[in-house]
């Protein structure tokens, strides 16, 4: 009877199976933490808001700012540009601008070219990206190509009437 | 019809095959490799050695992408593993606790041959590559220890590489050009993070000699007899398993310095930034040097200090000149030197526990007669093994014993008689 048990080859192959199942299991958790090492660092992660402080950025000015590694444009529009940014419905990559701001007044971009990644420069009425000759409005949409898409708008909020927090959304 | 059609993998291994000796190599070496079937758990710590060595490479790997070698952010760069990194203490405990791990599975290893006598012809070449990577593993866990650049580092860094200062003519160019300073600084550090990565890899080659080495000769075994062809088994299943329940066993035990006590292995004074203007009052090495580190400071002369710690790492390598017994088999089959076998592991011990605690008059003794004894027992080796060998003969061998060791003697002399012939025809 035990001899029996021992040769039983079903028995065997369920515990193979089971053995390997569980060990396979064992090494795929181990690979967790070293996967998850290379991921950004609780450091690296606080950065991933960035406080703007607006009030001394006059009408018809422009600051850029760092947020995750990237520039944002913060354009504090003069009442001619809103007019003139909700007067068009875009170009290449139509967006009514009431879409693209959460104050008129205030217009915050990311300044990436959504063509290959340089940083456009403002420039009269909007920014040319100077690599490929891209040029976007003062919404921040592209009016003439290569570049495909509108300048990205990123997540932030009014924490004040003069303060805003790039990262998340309000 | 056409023929069979071959079906994944088959068809992929067969192509491998006409191009690349993949099966025939894999048979010969890891499944079908004839093992002598008695090998008890004490044979398992080569493949755990093996197995640190992937964990170290593994977690050092990952360590290095978030380490800076530079006096001014390594101590902040391990903080910041250990702090804000993903996982980063759980990557940084295994590879120190893994440093300790190695060392303990190594010096098993080595007891092991050492009982076994399993350094024994035709083992010589095993062994001494052996112990070219035991001076590998010192090296690479000295130049780690300096990484975190806490104040044990530092301090231990500078303490070693002054012993190279009893390097006779050059000593003092010999230390600056080590430390690429005047002190142990900047230069060492970079250096010595070069080194550490570079390192693993060549214990990596120095693995693929040895195990080169082991396959030519296989592995011994308790009875020190040689079985081939009458009592080997296929490596697998059957020490595939074996090897990996011993793996799950160790891993337990590791596990519970990583997760419960990681702090035991590592010095408290590392947890303070190097300072290069105060010396901690109480330093000492990790407790994998201790016993040579006793060595050292039981020596009143400086050279001779550095002289007696270098031998004494070195001295195993001697073992299979010093051994002039023919009785076959380990310690088991040889009362005499199982005695001096575990003496010697007591005096390690002794030395151990000398080299943590400071120096005291009383302390300075014991370590000067622990020493004599550690050198001692490899010097009497010889003489020992002799005597040992004509007491068991005279008591009476086991039949079986006495044949083997007759027709042993035999072939020796038929070498050297066929040798001395070829001389005299040539002449």
């Amino acid at each position: 009877m035990a001899e029996q048990a021992l040769d039983d080859s079903e028995r065997r192959r369920f515990l193979i199976r089971l053995t390997s199942v569980v060990g396979g299991a064992g090494v795929a958790a181990t690979c967790v933490p070293f996967v998850a090492s290379m991921n950004p660092s609780s450091d690296v992660a606080a950065k991933a808001e960035t406080e703007v402080s607006l009030n001394d950025i006059t009408p018809g000015a422009m600051r850029t700012v760092a947020w995750q590694g990237k520039p944002v444009f913060i354009l504090h529009r003069t009442p001619e540009q809103i007019s003139a940014a909700s007067a068009s419905g875009g170009g290449l990559d139509p967006e009514p601008d009431s879409k693209r701001v959460q104050n008129p007044e205030w217009l915050v971009v990311i300044g990436v070219c959504t063509h290959m990644g340089c940083v456009p420069n403002k420039e009269g009425a909007g920014w040319v990206c100077h690599c490929h000759g891209s040029e976007y409005d003062d919404s921040g949409r592209v009016t003439r190509g290569p570049a495909p898409k509108n300048l990205e708008v990123p997540p932030y909020r009014f924490v004040a009437a003069d303060k805003i927090v790039i990262g998340k959304a309000g | 019809m056409p023929g069979r059609v071959i079906k994944w993998p088959e068809s992929v291994i067969k192509w491998i095959d006409q191009r690349f000796p993949l099966t025939s190599f894999v048979k010969h070496e890891l499944t079908g490799y004839p093992t002598p079937r008695n090998l008890s758990y004490w044979w398992n710590f080569g493949f755990l050695a093996g197995f640190v060595l992937m964990l170290q490479v593994a977690t050092g790997i990952f360590l290095a992408m978030h380490y800076k070698a530079d006096v001014a952010h390594s101590f902040d760069a391990v903080q910041h593993i250990m702090r804000d990194v993903n996982y980063g203490w759980l990557l940084r405990y295994m590879h120190a606790t893994g440093a300790s791990a190695f060392f303990f599975v190594i010096f098993v290893h080595m007891a092991r041959t050492l009982y076994y006598g399993s350094y024994r012809a035709p083992r010589e070449l095993l062994w001494w590559t052996g112990q070219a990577l035991l001076l590998l593993l010192m090296a690479t866990a000295f130049m780690g220890y300096l990484l975190p650049w806490g104040q044990m580092s530092f301090w231990g860094a500078t303490v070693i590489t002054n012993l190279f200062r009893a390097t006779p003519f050059i000593g003092d160019q010999v230390v600056v050009w080590l430390r690429g300073d005047y002190a142990v600084g900047d230069a060492t550090l970079t250096r010595f993070f070069a080194l550490h990565y570079l390192f693993p890899f060549i214990i990596i080659g120095a693995v693929v000699v040895h195990l080169v080495a082991l396959h030519t000769v296989k592995s011994s075994n308790p009875s020190g007899i040689d079985l081939a062809h009458k009592d080997n088994i296929p490596f697998h299943p059957y020490f595939t398993i074996k090897d990996l329940y011993g793996l799950g066993l160790f891993l337990i035990v590791y596990s519970v310095f990583v997760f419960f006590m990681p702090d035991s292995l590592i010095e408290p004074a590392n947890n303070i930034p190097a300072d290069p203007m105060q010396t901690p009052g109480h330093i000492v090495p990790e407790w994998y040097f201790l016993p040579f580190y006793a060595i050292l400071r039981s020596v009143p002369s400086m050279v001779g200090g550095v002289v007696a710690m270098g031998l004494s790492v070195m001295m195993f390598a001697f073992m299979p000149f010093l051994d002039r017994s023919r009785i076959p088999g380990g310690a088991h089959f040889r009362p005499v030197y199982r005695a001096q076998f575990y003496l010697f592991i007591t005096d390690m011990l002794v030395l151990g526990y000398v080299g943590y605690v400071p120096p005291t008059s009383s302390t300075l003794l014991v370590g000067q007669w622990a020493t004599l004894c550690y050198f001692g027992s490899f010097f009497l080796v010889p003489f020992i093994s002799k005597a040992e060998e004509g007491w068991l003969m005279r008591r009476g061998l086991p039949a079986e014993i006495a044949a083997l060791i007759e027709s042993e003697a035999i072939a020796i002399e038929k070498r050297k008689l066929r040798h001395r012939r070829r001389k005299e025809d040539r002449a």
